[in-house]
């Protein structure tokens, strides 16, 4: 068990023992981590392929259509297809455009998207670097996210892309908030910022259920505004606005063209990865398998099943909800996530100080729903919500 | 109750979803190359010009009088006029198209030429599949392409050959009607103006005499 477990963490071990006979002492370290970087790197861009295909199929099968069948069986070689093409196609740039700042966005963008996965533990002892206040470094570089995408928008001298780029600060800034403020419960709970120990904290079994925060009122309503945020962060619908192709062509990257396209497509999956890994080290118990009995499954199998299932929870609410306007967009996180989250710090300290046992179900249910319901009637009031009837259409 | 409905929507997508893998009566996509729907009695994709008889170049009926080029609305189509006439379908003597060129890049389908052609002669087919490697050449369609039987649209617009057979045949009934109309004037009049040069004239003699 153990040696499957930590196949990789002995691989790579074993690699560096290898190395350790050709190479200089001081560069070992530089070689550990850029081992790490490569193991990152391929996964998640293979797991990027693996999701547009996946997603492509998933919206056409929801929109009753096949969805891509050509490329290889069953169409599953789309990916490379669509990879090569992004490749030999001319890569256009605005004569009006700033050309460095056009050429560094992308680059910008695909950076911090990375990094956030140096925190991020996919499986027992394996964490690229266990960093105390990890949890801080991937909110501070996924901030990052915002400038570049502001200056794809800013240096390509297009109305769309300007839009775009506002649309997408607006949103982004506006949402940070809740995301943050819906760990920030975990953290009080499990008194650090490690992502390791949060896992850690989350071993163990209460009963039929595992100890995943999740399981308790405060951590699920801090799961939902959390994945709601995630879903707003990684500008998926519906929460797509800066880049609505009704409204602004493709948004902050409209004047993007060939592999910088691909670029920040590959930017905004693998930050949703990186976001949804987070979730799941926060509210999901990380890699633990959820029965004790299920341990034999290594570790690293638990965490991209789980990454698997919320992509999955991704695609399905892409394929379901029409996109919201703008106002709709800031009357959702200012009027109804922030107050949530905000009363759902109340909610985990109060859980935290009663004893275990059914009042503190019963005052942690009623503190995540009460509030829940009454914020949802007042987002609600003053809107005639009815059927739509179409004069024409029928 | 907020969230009610969106509950409600991803129960209904999951039912797509599936649905998708269980009947295969909802998936209405046609698998293209393999697989065609019939096409429409009125579908209409690019322009041919209708030839008579067996020689497709003999038989066009276009008479080259440009009608047709100068309402073309993105001026796709190009004829250069002959010297010399031949006689139409019914028997006159018309000009004809040395060359005629559409094209196939510019064309959008419009249906105008044929809409204004006073000579049936040209018709819009229903072959779509016009793709070319050649994207100069392959792309300018000119008359030996372009010419194609009358059977051929009898048998991709059925409706529309026959109102126009019935159309051509009632003009060739008309001029022939007017032929004979004609030889039989011209009969008379020359019946008559040999009745009068047989006919001894009572008043010439005595003119004569006098
Ligand atoms: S269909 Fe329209 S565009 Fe095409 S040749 Fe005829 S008039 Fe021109
Ligand atoms: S196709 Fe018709 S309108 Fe055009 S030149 Fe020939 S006879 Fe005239």
């Amino acid at each position: 068990m153990t040696g499957l477990d930590q196949v990789f963490v002995t691989l790579k071990h074993w690699l560096l023992g290898q190395l350790a006979n050709i190479l200089p002492n001081g560069l070992l370290p530089v070689v550990s981590v850029l081992l790490s970087i490569a193991a990152i790197i391929m996964v998640f861009a293979s797991l990027f392929a693996i999701m547009t295909i996946m997603e492509r199929k998933g919206l056409g099968r929801i929109q009753n259509r096949y969805g891509p069948n050509r490329v290889g069986p069953f169409g599953f070689l789309q990916p490379a297809a669509d990879g090569i093409k992004a490749l030999i196609k001319e890569d256009l740039v605005p004569r009006a455009a700033d050309q460095v700042v056009h050429l560094l966005a992308p680059v910008m963008l695909v950076v911090p998207a990375l990094l956030v996965y140096a925190v991020l533990p996919v499986g027992r002892n394996m964490v690229a670097i266990d960093f105390d206040a990890g949890l801080l470094f991937f909110f501070a570089v996924g901030a990052a996210s915002e400038l570049a995408v502001f200056m794809a928008g800013w240096s390509s001298r297009n109305k769309y892309a300007l839009l775009g780029a506002m649309r997408a600060v607006a949103q982004m800034v506006s949402y940070e908030i809740p995301l943050i403020l819906s760990t920030v419960s975990v953290v009080m709970l499990t008194g650090t910022l490690s992502p390791v120990k949060i896992v850690e904290a989350q071993a163990g079994h209460a009963g039929w259920l595992p100890d995943w925060f999740v399981f308790t009122p405060w951590g699920f309503a801090g799961f939902v505004l959390f994945m709601i945020a995630a879903n707003a962060e990684a500008n998926r619908s519906p929460f797509d606005l800066p880049e609505g192709e009704s409204e602004l062509v493709a948004g902050y990257f409209t004047e993007y063209s060939g592999f910088k396209f691909a670029l920040f497509f590959l930017a905004e999956y693998l930050s949703l990865f990186a976001v949804s890994g987070l979730g799941i080290t926060l509210f999901l118990g990380g890699w633990q398998a959820p029965f004790a009995a299920l341990d034999f499954v290594p570790s690293w199998a638990w965490f991209f099943v789980k990454l698997l299932g919320l992509i999955v929870l991704f695609i399905w609410t892409r394929g379901t909800l029409p996109r919201l306007r703008v106002d709709q967009l800031m009357n959702f996180a200012w009027k109804f996530m922030l107050p949530l989250a905000l009363i759902n710090l109340l909610t985990a300290a109060v859980w935290h100080y009663m004893p275990p046992g059914m009042p503190r179900w019963l005052v942690g249910g009623a503190l995540v729903v009460g509030p829940y319901l009454m914020l949802g009637r007042g987002l609600m009031a003053g809107k005639h919500i009815s059927k739509r009837t179409y004069r024409y259409a029928e | 109750m907020l969230g009610e409905g969106i509950i409600k929507g991803m129960a209904e997508t999951a039912r797509n979803f599936l649905g998708s893998y269980v009947s295969d009566d909802r998936l209405t996509t046609v698998q293209y190359p393999e697989e065609r729907t019939p096409q429409f009695e009125n579908a209409r994709q690019f322009p041919f010009l209708v030839f008579d008889g067996s020689d497709p170049l003999k038989g066009l009926r276009c008479v080259a009088c440009q009608i047709c080029e100068k309402e073309c609305p993105p001026k796709c189509i190009y004829i250069v006029k002959s010297k010399d006439k031949r006689p139409d379908y019914k028997g006159q003597m018309q000009l004809y198209p040395v060359t005629f060129d559409i094209d196939l890049s510019v064309c959008m389908s419009c249906q105008i030429c044929v809409e204004v052609c006073p000579f049936e002669s040209i018709k819009m087919d229903t072959a779509y599949e016009l793709s070319t490697s050649d994207r100069f050449g392959g792309l300018l369609v000119s008359k030996p392409q372009l010419a194609k039987p009358n059977d051929h649209y009898r048998k991709i617009h059925p409706t529309d050959a026959a109102l126009s057979d019935a159309a051509l045949a009632a003009e060739v009934a008309k001029a022939q009607a007017k032929a004979r109309a004609d030889a039989e004037a011209k009969a008379k009049v020359a019946a008559e103006a040999k009745a009068k040069a047989a006919a001894p004239n009572p008043v010439a003699p005595v003119v004569a005499i006098a």
